[in-house]
């Protein structure tokens, strides 16, 4: 059976704006971030989806997710690393401590 | 000339001695800095007079003309396909002159001031600011072309500025300072409107650009020249542009010597000179108008000299004076053949000569009166031949020279001069010879009152042991070696020079001229000349006699004018003050400060209140931030799907 392309791209639609919506309202850094990965897979997602069923033939499509999947993970590792080091300045992740960026 | 190639050590050996004496000078004793810069200075006065030997050795060519000769000419600074700046020595008889006049002098005040200037803060200084104006006064007078000369002229200005506010502790030297260098830049902008016009016109800065392309340039001529004369009337101090001069004596009196009296100030007659072949061709309206500037300058600074009290101002307006007479000299020239109306070219630069050598000692002398009295002013002198006899008997060589008495060297130049004026005009001729009169009379005053008359020492002397004056009076001695030798030296050069055929080396057109007493006009001057030492003799000789008192009484009016110079740096003060100030910079100012200002102004608050209402947006908030990012996002995808 071959699941029609629509329910993968409203699957992504709706995990990319699960993540925009947990990025605008959460107050906690690693929230903050869980939400981004989120949106990066739908993107992810819709490279896949994009690729399989329009230009079966081709691959680079999967790359990117390939791609994505490893930039997202060398991502986390770093904003984790600078989350760490905010809670050892301020004694707190909270996103009220970041807005010190703007000077 | 290959053999003259040293030329340029002559402006070399200045400039190196000033760059070492200003960057390591203070790092020298005061022994060690004089004698660099005295001995460099007998280097360039040995360079110069064997320029001048093999110069004038070499001899006349074909056309009986001693050559213009160009040992060095570089493009220093092309301005397009023809005109361009160039940087070189000429050589002509009038600049090789001008070399050993300013040598000659300088190397005078160089070994004097070692005396004059021992133990003064910044000694050094001196030195390096004495070298740097002789350097920029060769420079100027060998300037191959008109542009060369005004770079050199802006550098003698210089010079001379940062000497005349040598004393730079003491304000009056200050303001002295800044008004010669304000007045001389003024009138240096005409100067430098008329090197403009000319080069336009021209298509060149030569001095000799040649009759087609002058006559192609016709009526701007005599324009530019005339804007030209106004930079030389400047730096000459020719009435109404004088002021600066007097007021220049707050300098060390060296330095009067040298720059105000003997070579800087006669620039402006070198300027004329040097351009004197296209006045006399292309604009001999400009010239005579100059003889008449001149002869106005030579009454009224002589009429002044008469009632002046301090002795260095005496000397100013007659340097004054005798530049106008030297001015005049020039202005009345209606040929260039020396035989008929030309003589004034000659008799100008004769009289250069012998003016700087006699006004030099001059200077020098009051310089070492000065050193001996401290002070300035008439009233604490007197009497002092007994004190100073070698100071004294040059200072008189050098007044018989001034006041035009022969053997002596000013009656030989002086002369020229009344003759080349009575060829000129009859009234011209008369009115010259009057202020002749007027030149012997003030400076015979100027010697009674110096070196005749009660002794100020003496009569303080009396006083302190009468018992009514504390402290014992100073008493005035002879000045030291250093001192002296120059002041004899020059008074040798000033007994003699009025012999040498002057003639043979500078004339109007280059000829052999020899030069001839006319019987009719010496006599008729040194009658006058006598007449006014008579005069101050009678006046001045036992300090107050009946007759000045009465004439005193009888003119008060017109000796309170005199004394305040006419009133002339009151009337400046007016037109800049009043005038000037309130009509014209001051409107100026108000359209800079509201219009100008206003509009720069007005954009950087409209820049800051926006800042204002766009700051809040920078929060620092990353969600505030992302949630413009989506809005952006969403408005750009809205447009792209009804566009697109």
């Amino acid at each position: 059976m071959i699941v029609p392309a629509e329910f993968y791209l409203v699957l992504a639609t709706v995990l990319f704006f699960i993540g925009v919506f947990g990025f605008f309202t959460r107050r906690n850094l690693i929230s903050l971030l869980i939400s981004t990965e989120l949106m990066l897979n739908a993107v992810d997602i819709n490279f896949a989806v994009f690729n399989a069923y329009c230009h079966p033939e081709h691959l680079e499509g999967f790359f990117f997710t390939m791609f994505g999947i490893g930039i997202a993970a060398a991502e986390t590792a770093v904003a984790i690393a600078i989350i760490i080091n905010v809670f050892r300045n301020a004694k707190s992740i909270h996103i009220k401590n970041m807005i010190e960026l703007k000077h | 000339m290959e053999q003259l190639d040293f030329t340029i050590l002559i402006l070399a050996l200045p400039l190196i001695c000033f760059v070492v004496l200003g960057l390591c000078g203070m790092k020298m004793s005061h022994k060690v800095a004089g004698l660099l810069g005295s001995i460099t200075l007998a280097g360039v006065t040995l360079l110069s007079y064997a320029t001048a030997a093999i110069y004038f050795g070499a001899g006349r060519n074909m056309d009986g003309i001693y050559q213009t000769i160009t040992p060095y000419n570089i493009k220093w600074l092309p301005l397009g396909e023809t005109l361009s700046i160039d940087m070189g020595i000429m050589l002509d008889p009038i600049s090789v002159m001008m070399l050993i006049v300013i040598s000659t002098v300088s190397l005078m005040v160089h070994i004097y001031s070692l005396g004059y200037m021992k133990g003064e803060k910044g000694f050094q200084r001196y030195y390096a600011y004495l070298s740097l104006f002789t350097f920029s006064m060769l420079g100027l007078v060998v300037a191959t072309n008109i542009f060369q000369m005004y770079v050199f002229w802006e550098l003698v200005g210089v010079s001379s500025y940062l000497l005349i506010g040598f004393y730079y502790t003491k304000p009056a030297a200050i303001a002295a300072s800044k008004k010669a260098f304000i007045v001389t830049r003024f009138a240096d902008l005409f100067f430098l409107i008329g090197i403009l016009l000319y080069g336009f016109y021209t298509g060149t800065y030569s001095f000799t650009p040649g009759e087609a392309v002058l006559i192609s340039a016709g009526a701007v001529i005599p324009i530019a020249l005339g804007l030209m004369f106004v930079g030389g009337a400047g730096k000459s101090a020719m009435f109404p542009l004088h002021i600066w001069l007097p007021d220049a004596m707050e300098g060390p009196t060296p330095v009067s010597a040298l720059i105000h009296a003997a070579t800087m100030v006669v620039a402006g007659v070198y300027l004329v000179a040097r351009m004197f072949p296209i006045f006399i061709d292309f604009a001999p309206e400009t010239l005579h108008i100059i003889a008449y500037v001149g002869a106005f300058t030579a009454l009224y600074a002589a009429i002044v000299a008469c009632v002046q009290t301090d002795i260095k101002r005496v000397l100013a307006f007659s340097t004054i004076s005798q530049i106008a007479f030297m001015m005049v000299a020039l202005g009345v020239c209606t040929s260039t053949d020396p035989h008929e109306g030309g003589l004034g070219y000659m008799a100008s630069m004769f009289h250069l000569f012998t003016h700087a050598m006699f006004k030099g000692l001059l200077f020098l002398g009051a310089g070492a009166i000065i050193h001996a009295v401290h002070s300035n002013e008439k009233c604490h002198m007197g009497g002092l031949r007994k004190y100073m006899p070698i100071t004294h008997i040059t200072f008189l060589i050098a007044c018989l020279a001034i006041a035009g008495i022969p053997p002596f060297s000013g009656f030989f130049s002086k002369d020229e001069i009344l003759v080349a004026c009575y060829s000129y005009s009859t009234m011209m001729g008369i009115f010259m010879s009057i202020v002749a009169a007027l030149t012997a009379f003030y400076m015979f005053r100027l010697y009674y009152l110096i070196f005749w008359g009660k002794s100020h020492y003496e009569e303080q002397l009396s006083q302190y042991n009468a018992g009514t004056l504390d402290k014992k009076p100073h008493k005035p001695h002879e000045a030291p070696a250093t001192m002296t030798i120059p002041l004899i030296i020059l008074a040798v050069i000033t007994l003699f020079a009025g012999f040498i055929p002057f003639g043979h080396f500078v004339s109007s057109n280059g000829h052999l001229y020899d030069i001839h007493l006319d019987w009719n006009v010496a006599t008729i001057s040194v009658v006058l000349a006598i007449s006014g030492i008579f005069m101050a003799t009678i006046m001045y000789i036992k300090g107050n006699s009946p007759i000045t008192n009465a004439i005193n009484h009888n003119m008060s009016n017109i000796i309170e004018a005199a004394y305040h110079r006419f009133y002339m740096d009151e009337l400046w003060l007016f037109v800049t003050k009043r005038i000037i100030f309130n009509c014209i910079s001051r409107p100026i100012a108000w359209f800079d400060r509201h219009i100008i200002d206003g509009t720069m102004d007005m954009l950087a608050t409209v820049t800051q209140k926006i800042g204002d209402v766009v700051r809040p947006i920078q929060s620092g908030n990353v969600q505030s931030y992302s949630m413009w990012f989506l809005g952006g996002a969403l408005v750009i995808l809205t447009a792209l799907i009804v566009f697109a």
